[in-house]
């Protein structure tokens, strides 16, 4: 019988500084994977959680971790060489073909960049598949930017605004609260448009408002959730809301679905 | 097949099953109740009829027999990772209808909900045969026959205890053995309770609605329950869990990854890193838990979670009644459709 909850040992490649908090780590790993689905991580007699997968090729997968507790700390002690141990890929991550030949734009909060990153940088890397390619990012504070080289290279040929709440003496980019630069986006299409909306429960409740109120129509919205998550595989309850397990059907949801959804 | 045995006739054929079977029962555990000196009914593994408890429900439910509290999912010893044996020798358990209903419901969720079957519920569940105890009077809480779990019929054995004999129906040929054949035969099909002193009404799955979810009844909730989730520990039902990792040794890398039981009355059940929860109020937590036993587990499973074995009502240090909010749940979703 299989024993799903045997997690392998898998090799750290390397190491990336994004910021203080928050380290990609990339992992020497085979198999087929869709960006927006996550693994459980861990390092045994430490503790295991969920993480998105940021981006992958046909060797390796990267995850940016952010450094808030007891797993986490000890992760950010890990060196490359060292070995982590992951089960799945788990959820179902965004399918590419809800985007396919639309306008299109991604909305990120912090962390939230994450789990669609790969999925952007599909888009950026085939941009024939899609209509049009915005992008939206904030950040708390300059200094909580990810993926600086990859935002670069993805403004080359695409509308990417960036926003951080709050700015510094270096910072000559925009500021303000992610929500207040939806009006800069290209709206012409409004009832075409889709959006594609990540982060904290907060951001996204005050985003997902907003986006309906300037003319988004909810099937046009899709949202990844974040939940407690013991499992990944739809045993440990932590993750179910109504009859919806988050870690099985999602974390990836329509906006008509996830409305619905009261925890 | 049906046999009569005196109650010294089944001993021995309970002797002789224990060659073959763990046998498991509700038993008295002297001085282990609520209160100081007081007993709690609850499963263990028994040698005789006088071990078997029947004249009270048990406090905690058979499902620990099958999923442990606690549980060591695997050790680890630098990079190997290796789940522990379990004991393998078959187990009888002795259930009443309502039980063997809620061991379905945790079928559901651990052998067929999502992609993966749960290998550590599974290689127990293999294990185990029924001996389902005829139950046609229940007990002041119980509502069984409302959750249409009054009656099972998956057993391997069924068993009638009376004051002077047991009779028993084998379906499992391989639970005949020579005590039984030496037996008087009689024709014995188990009877059910038709009628519990408590009654409820499960509101129409689909009209249950938003308005419902916000409805004020649970704000009553808010204020009665303490979150202590003992109504969860005693279900049947309840199947939700935590990873716990435990270090025996900093230096070198041994260790083990365990499951406890958890809870969504228990606080902390959503918490996320960061401090996020997501039902913060214990009525939420309330609303939680009954839409998940009488309607959204409907959804998915098309049968209801609760079997009404009215454990939850028992246990409840704030005599929080379930059936009570089952049929008020069930007034203001009547309510709520004829003002539509
Ligand atoms: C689908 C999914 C994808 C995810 N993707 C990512 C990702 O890509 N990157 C990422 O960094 N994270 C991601 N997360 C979040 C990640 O799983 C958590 O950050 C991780 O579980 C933290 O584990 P830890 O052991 O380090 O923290 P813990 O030690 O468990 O907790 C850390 C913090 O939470 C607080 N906390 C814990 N328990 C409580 C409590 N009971 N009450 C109040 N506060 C509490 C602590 O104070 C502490 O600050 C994802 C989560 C999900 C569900
Ligand atoms: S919810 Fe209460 S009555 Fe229903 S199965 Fe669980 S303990 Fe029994
Ligand atoms: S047993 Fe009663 S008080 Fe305790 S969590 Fe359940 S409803 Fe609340
Ligand atoms: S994470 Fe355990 S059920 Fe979804």
């Amino acid at each position: 019988m299989n024993n799903p909850y045997l997690p392998d040992a898998y090799k750290i490649l390397d190491i990336k500084k994004e910021t203080q908090i928050d380290y990609t780590f990339k992992i020497a790993y085979e198999g087929a994977l869709v960006g927006g689905q996550f693994m459980e991580i861990s390092i045994p007699g430490v503790g295991e959680a969920p993480i998105s997968i940021c981006n992958y090729d046909d060797s390796s997968l990267e995850m940016t971790i952010r450094k808030v507790g007891n797993l986490t700390d000890q992760i950010f002690n890990l060196e490359k060489g060292d070995t982590l141990y992951m089960r799945g890929p788990y959820g179902n991550g965004f399918n590419l073909d809800h985007y396919r030949g639309k306008d299109v734009v991604f909305i990120a909060g912090g962390t939230g960049l994450a789990p669609i990153r790969k999925t952007i940088d599909h888009f950026v890397n085939n941009p024939d598949e899609v209509k049009n390619l915005e992008v939206l990012i904030g950040f708390k504070s300059p200094k909580d930017r990810l993926f600086i080289d990859d935002i670069d290279r993805w403004s080359e040929k695409n509308c990417v605004t960036v926003t951080v709440d709050q700015g510094d003496d270096s910072w000559t980019g925009k500021t303000g609260l992610i929500t207040t630069h939806i009006d800069k986006l290209d709206l012409t299409n409004i009832s075409e448009k889709i959006a594609v909306v990540v982060g904290p429960p907060i951001m996204m409740k005050f985003m997902l408002f907003e986006l309906i109120k300037k003319g988004f129509k909810e099937k046009n919205i899709w949202v990844s959730f974040e939940r407690k998550m013991s499992c990944g595989i739809g045993k440990c309850g932590h993750c179910k809301i109504d009859e919806t397990y988050v870690c099985l059907e999602g974390p990836v949801f329509n906006y008509t679905t996830a409305k619905a959804l009261i925890d | 097949m049906g046999y009569k045995l005196s109650p010294l006739a089944f001993d021995y054929y309970l002797k002789a099953l224990r060659n073959t079977y763990r046998i498991f029962a509700p038993v008295l555990q002297k001085g282990k109740g609520k209160f100081a000196g007081t007993d709690v009914i609850s499963y263990g593994e028994i040698n005789s009829l006088d071990d078997i408890m029947l004249d009270r429900k048990s406090y905690f439910s058979p499902k620990e027999v099958l999923y442990p509290i606690r549980e060591t999912l695997f050790y680890f010893l630098n990079d190997e990772t290796k789940a522990p044996a379990i004991n393998v020798k078959p187990i009888l358990i002795l259930v009443r209808p309502c039980d063997l209903n809620g061991i379905g419901k945790l079928d559901r969720v651990f052998l067929n909900n999502g992609q993966e079957v749960d290998f550590y519920y599974a290689r127990r569940r293999e294990l185990i045969k029924f001996a389902m105890i005829e139950c046609v009077e229940g007990f002041d809480t119980c509502f069984c026959v409302s959750m249409d779990s009054n009656v099972a019929n998956n057993y391997d054995m069924a068993v009638r205890f009376d004051e002077d004999n047991i009779t028993v129906k084998v379906v499992d040929k391989s639970l005949i053995t020579k005590d039984l054949t030496h037996a008087d035969t009689a024709i014995f099909e188990p009877a059910f309770i038709q009628e519990n002193k408590v009654k409820v009404t499960i509101p129409e799955v689909d009209l249950v609605t938003k308005k419902t979810f916000d409805h004020e009844l649970w704000e009553e909730y808010t204020s009665r329950c303490i979150a202590c989730g003992r109504c969860n520990t005693s279900c049947i039902t309840c199947s939700c869990y935590t990873m716990q990792d435990i270090k025996l040794s900093d230096d070198k890398k041994i260790g083990e990854r365990r499951r406890v039981w958890a809870g969504c009355h228990i606080d902390g059940f959503t918490n996320m890193a960061g401090g996020h929860n997501f039902r913060k109020k214990n009525g939420e937590k309330m609303r939680f838990k009954t839409m998940h036993k009488i309607n959204d587990f409907y959804k998915r499973f098309n049968e209801h979670m609760c079997v009404g074995c009215g454990r939850c009502d028992d246990v409840c240090p704030e005599y929080i009644s379930f059936s009570k909010c089952i049929n008020k749940l069930n007034a203001i979703v009547r309510e709520e459709t004829l003002h539509e």
